[in-house]
Order: C-alpha cells, then sequence, then structure tokens
C-alpha cells in the first residue's frame, strides 16, 4: 500500500501520554478508534498544527510539515487541511456564503474557480446559502462546516467525532452525505470517532487507540479480525464485507449481494443492481457446522476455514475464518468450540444468520 | 446663556475625551486580549491594577500622576533632562491622567467580549488558512464589536465626567486645563449660579443620552453591566 501520511508524536499532559507513529494511506478513510482519552483527537490536532508535540514529525503526500528535530512547525494556518470540528464553528458573525468563502479568499480562489458550487450541491446547503448559523440546524451547521472546508481541496481532511454533537436523529441526516463524500472525494480522509457504526459504514483502514497508544492499524477486515484486541472480547463484534448488488428476488424481499465471489442473501435493498454496499455481520449471528446442513433455514451456507481462535472471560470463543478470500468472525460458547473440538486448520460450515446493511 | 470661557471648556473637554479615547482603544486592546487569553501568574495583578481607578479617590491617582510627572519626580525629572516640558498642568498631561483614570472603562468591555469569543472559533479560523492577525482583524474584532462600542462610549463618557484627576494634573488653566467640571466648579466658587445650570445640565443630558444608547440601543446584544 502507499503510505501518504507519515505522523510520528509524542507528547505528556501531566498524567497523559501519547507516542504514536503511524503509516497511512494517501486515500480513503482511516478512522482512529478508541475511547475517550485514548488520544485520538490529541493526535488529530498535532496533524492539523492546533496542538504542538515536543516530538513531532509529519509528512504529508511527500512534503514535510513539521520536524521537531530541525525546528520546522508549519502553523495550522499553512497547512493544506480541512479540518471539521465536534461543533462546527461557524462565523457567527457571517452568513453561510461568508462561511464557505472565508478560507477561499485567503488561497485566493474566486468562488467560480473553485469546488464551490459542486460542494454546495454534494452537501445539499443551496438553500441556506443567505442564512446566519444561528438560524441553522445542529445537521445544517455541520454540513457547512465541512463544505467550507472542502471547497479549499485540502491535502488532507481531518474529522474530529463531526457527528458526536448531534442527535441520532442528526446524525442519521449527515451519514449519507459522509458516505457520499467517501465514494466521491479521493483526498485521505483521518476520522476520529468512538462509534462503532461510524466505523462500519465509513473506515477503509482502522487505527485503535488506547491510552495514547496505537494498538492496531491496517485495513478495516485485517484490524478487525484480530483476536487479541480487546474490542474482540464484546458482543458487538462484526466483520465488514464489502460488495456489489448482484440480484434481487423481490417475490421472496431479497437481494443477492456478491463479496468477491461469495453470494450473500439478505433482505432486500433498495439500489441498483451493481451499486457497491457494505455488510455487516455480526460475529454473533454467525454459527458452525461440521457437515453441510442441508435442513436448515439458514440462507447463507458457506465452506469456511478456521484461521485463529481465542477464548474470552464469558465462557465464549470467538472464532476467526477465511471464506475464499474473506474472512469472518464467529462467536460460540466454549461448550461448542469443545464438543466440536475445533482447532486452527480445521475446515467447517459457516451459517450467517442476520446481515445489515450499511449503504 | 454659555460664555466664551463655557464654549472654551466644553471644547477642550470634547478634544480631551476624544484623543484619550482613541488612545485607550489602540492600548486597551492589546491589553483586553492579553488579559483575556492568558494564564500567566501576572494576570491577576494587571487585573488589579486595571481596575483600581474604578475604586480610588481620583485624587489620589491625581496625587501621584502629579509626583511622578512632575520636574522632581522620577518620570517628570527623565523628561526634564531629554529637553521635555513636564507634563503636569498641559494639554498632554491631562490625556496622560485621562486615558489611566478610563482605563478599565475600556479594558473591561473589551476584555469581556474577548474572553466570549471561543478559542475553538479562533482554531477554525487557523484551520481556512487565517493566520493569527488576519483572524483577529477579520474575525476577533467583527464579533467583538459590540464590545468596542460599549468600550468607546464608557471611555469617552467617563473622561468628559472627571474632576478630581483634572484638577490635580491639569489645574485650572483657561483655554489649556480648564474643562467642563473644572469650570462649574469655578462657576459654583464665584456663585454663578445660573451659569453653573447650563454647564451641568448639559453634562446631565449629555451622560443620560449616551446611557440611554448603550442600553437602549445595545438592548439585542448582551448587556453590559456598567462600572460602580
Amino acid at each position: 500500500m502507499n503510505y501518504a501520511i507519515a505522523a510520528r508524536f509524542a507528547l505528556d499532559y501531566g498524567a497523559f501520554r501519547l507516542d504514536v507513529d503511524l503509516h497511512l494511506p494517501g486515500s480513503g478513510v482511516s478512522v482512529l478508534f478508541g475511547p475517550s482519552g485514548s488520544g485520538k483527537t490529541t493526535f488529530l490536532r498535532c496533524v492539523a498544527g492546533l496542538e504542538r508535540a515536543a516530538i513531532g514529525h509529519l509528512m504529508v503526500n511527500g512534503k514535510q510539515w513539521e520536524d521537531s528535530e530541525s525546528g520546522l512547525f508549519l502553523p495550522p494556518h499553512r497547512r493544506a487541511i480541512g479540518y471539521i470540528f465536534q461543533q462546527a464553528n461557524l462565523f457567527p458573525h457571517l452568513n453561510v456564503y461568508g462561511n464557505l468563502c472565508f478560507g477561499l479568499k485567503r488561497i485566493g480562489k474566486k468562488p467560480a474557480d473553485s469546488d464551490l458550487d459542486r460542494m454546495i450541491k454534494m452537501l445539499g446547503i443551496g438553500h441556506l446559502l443567505d442564512r446566519m448559523p444561528a438560524r441553522l440546524s445542529g445537521g445544517e451547521r455541520q454540513r457547512v462546516a465541512i463544505a467550507r472546508a472542502l471547497v479549499l481541496n485540502p491535502d488532507i481532511l481531518l474529522m474530529d467525532e463531526p457527528l458526536a454533537a448531534l442527535d441520532d436523529q442528526r446524525k442519521h441526516e449527515i451519514l449519507p452525505y459522509l458516505t457520499r463524500l467517501h465514494q466521491e472525494l479521493d483526498i485521505p480522509v483521518l476520522y476520529v470517532t468512538h462509534a462503532r457504526q461510524e466505523v462500519a459504514k465509513l473506515a477503509d483502514h482502522l487505527v485503535i487507540l488506547n491510552e495514547g497508544r496505537v494498538l492496531a492499524a491496517g485495513t478495516l477486515a485485517e484490524t478487525l479480525s484480530r483476536l487479541d484486541l480487546p474490542t474482540a472480547e464484546d458482543n458487538q463484534v462484526a466483520m465488514i464485507w464489502e460488495g456489489r448488488i448482484a440480484a434481487h428476488e423481490s417475490e421472496y424481499h431479497l437481494t443477492r449481494v456478491d463479496c468477491a465471489g461469495i453470494e450473500l442473501s439478505m433482505p432486500l435493498i433498495d439500489a441498483a443492481i451493481g451499486s457497491p454496499v457494505r455488510v455487516q455481520i455480526y460475529a454473533s449471528d454467525v454459527s458452525i457446522a461440521l457437515a453441510v446442513p442441508n435442513t436448515t433455514s439458514i440462507l447463507n451456507v458457506m465452506f469456511a476455514t478456521i484461521t485463529g481462535l481465542a477464548d474470552n472471560q464469558k465462557g465464549q470463543t470467538v472464532l476467526r475464518l477465511k471464506v475464499g478470500a474473506l474472512p469472518l468472525l464467529a462467536l460460540i460458547t466454549l461448550k461448542s468450540k469443545l464438543m466440536l473440538n475445533l482447532a486452527i486448520g480445521m475446515s467447517v460450515y459457516v451459517q450467517i444468520k442476520g446481515t445489515s446493511i450499511l449503504n | 446663556m454659555f460664555s466664551d470661557d463655557d464654549i472654551s471648556a466644553c471644547w477642550l473637554t470634547f478634544q480631551v475625551a476624544s484623543l484619550s479615547t482613541l488612545i485607550l482603544l489602540m492600548v486597551g486592546t492589546p491589553l483586553a486580549w492579553w488579559l483575556a487569553r492568558t494564564e500567566s501568574r501576572w494576570k491577576g495583578i494587571c487585573n488589579t491594577v486595571v481596575a483600581l481607578p474604578l475604586v480610588l479617590p481620583p485624587t489620589v491617582l491625581g496625587f501621584y500622576l502629579l509626583v511622578l510627572l512632575g520636574p522632581n519626580g522620577p518620570v517628570g525629572g527623565f523628561m526634564v533632562k531629554l529637553g521635555l516640558n513636564p507634563l503636569p498642568f498641559t494639554f498632554s498631561g491631562l490625556v496622560v491622567a485621562s486615558v489611566l483614570y478610563s482605563l478599565p472603562f475600556v479594558v473591561q468591555p473589551l476584555q469581556t467580549a474577548f474572553a466570549a469569543i471561543g478559542e475553538q472559533t479562533l482554531e477554525a479560523a487557523a484551520t481556512l488558512r487565517a493566520g493569527p492577525w488576519d483572524a483577529f482583524f477579520t474575525v476577533v474584532i467583527p464579533l467583538a464589536r459590540p464590545g468596542f462600542l460599549t468600550a468607546a462610549i464608557l471611555g469617552f463618557a467617563h473622561t468628559v465626567g472627571e474632576f478630581g484627576v483634572v484638577l490635580m494634573i491639569g489645574g485650572n488653566i483657561p483655554g489649556k486645563t480648564r474643562v467642563a467640571s473644572v469650570q462649574i466648579y469655578n462657576h459654583v466658587e464665584a456663585l454663578e449660579y445660573h451659569q453653573a445650570h447650563w454647564l451641568a445640565g448639559g453634562l446631565l443630558v449629555f451622560a443620560f443620552t449616551v446611557l440611554l444608547v448603550l442600553y437602549g440601543g445595545l438592548k439585542s446584544r448582551p448587556a453590559v453591566e456598567p462600572m460602580r
């Protein structure tokens, strides 16, 4: 993989210490995931130059932005970033259009020569241009803030829990825009969140942080299928597959999705054949059989190989499997594991009960 | 109605107040900005020094200024050595004294206005390519506009209303340091109550109008508490 962002930061804040050395890809969404206090926001602020780390090295697209050894530190306004805060932070004295043009003026671009119209359309804010920020809803404000950052064509988009301050309804209002952004933009996005739903929907690359350190970093599937992480311990553990819609069986209210040659049946999706979809499969929805289960209500039965297993404290076992080329997690009881005598390298059949579609 | 002396006193008052307000805004803005954002341990001391004129009898301030700026004082002596005239009993001395005396009336509203602008708004400006000076002029000043307006009005009005400091440092020199408030005192001393009425009434109307503008005209903005 081509790593366009190399970031190494170390700083101390009283009892908290951030010590991170990361290489992130030059496209797609890298989600920084971790509990509060894990240092993910501090890391993002270091990338933006809003925080100055004692030890800091940052290369973005071949350009050195920061190097504490030589004393190089570009201040935030000289870094080609877009930054989305938890709160939209629109300028209250400017209307929406004034806010959108604030950065453009400073990079010496006329609105007509910029991506302004495209961004206004993409974020659906065309009807708000004359409004003052005080008269916008939380979701509208955040959409304006995203457009305001993107019109500058930044080298990197930094998003610090952009949905955290919104209620569920507003979150669902914005998520489709983020998904769209994900599909239409080719700039790298660093996205900080502690919400699994956002990881599942948006991440291409996943970095798990805890107490100021990187626990894991890699592609989404790679990181999710690691059994040694605390994230593998809970009932929410799931795998994400990406695929395309292969066919609809409208008489059964079903859609068949093709994920790297593996076909999954799932509840009808309202989208054209060939559209890309993300499928989330909870480990607790995956069961194991040693022989082909001929008589079962479950539609998705596949051949798989066990590549790893880990027992947890609650009498459960998490299995890591390979279905063709795709990784899959299954959460079964310790008792089942012993009864079936499961071990690494064994071939089994997996049955997937429910799946949820993410986009 | 108004004698020539009265008119000259009013004109002088206007000049002192305008010039003082201008200087106050120039000195007060960076001072208030620093006070609003610093975490320095000197902040408490600086806040106290700025607020002192609110509680100090004007004669105390005037007395120390006289000692400090007089030809035998440390500052005055230095000025004499440089070949400059010492400041007491001059127009410049009046302005210097007014600036110190009205400082809290300018710094405090500005400080409140600056403090109300969140750090995050400034960070947003920085991530949108605005450097610190750029952000100060295009974000901070427009957002603090009601604070500037309050500061300018209070600074001007308070300078117009001063008496004790002026008398101590400026004296009572017609056309040079004799401002309206001193002129009223002169009229009363001379038992010219009729003349005193006109000037005093004029200042009363002025003060009332200014405060009415402040509280009425700015009512859509967060209220600024009067000092005193």
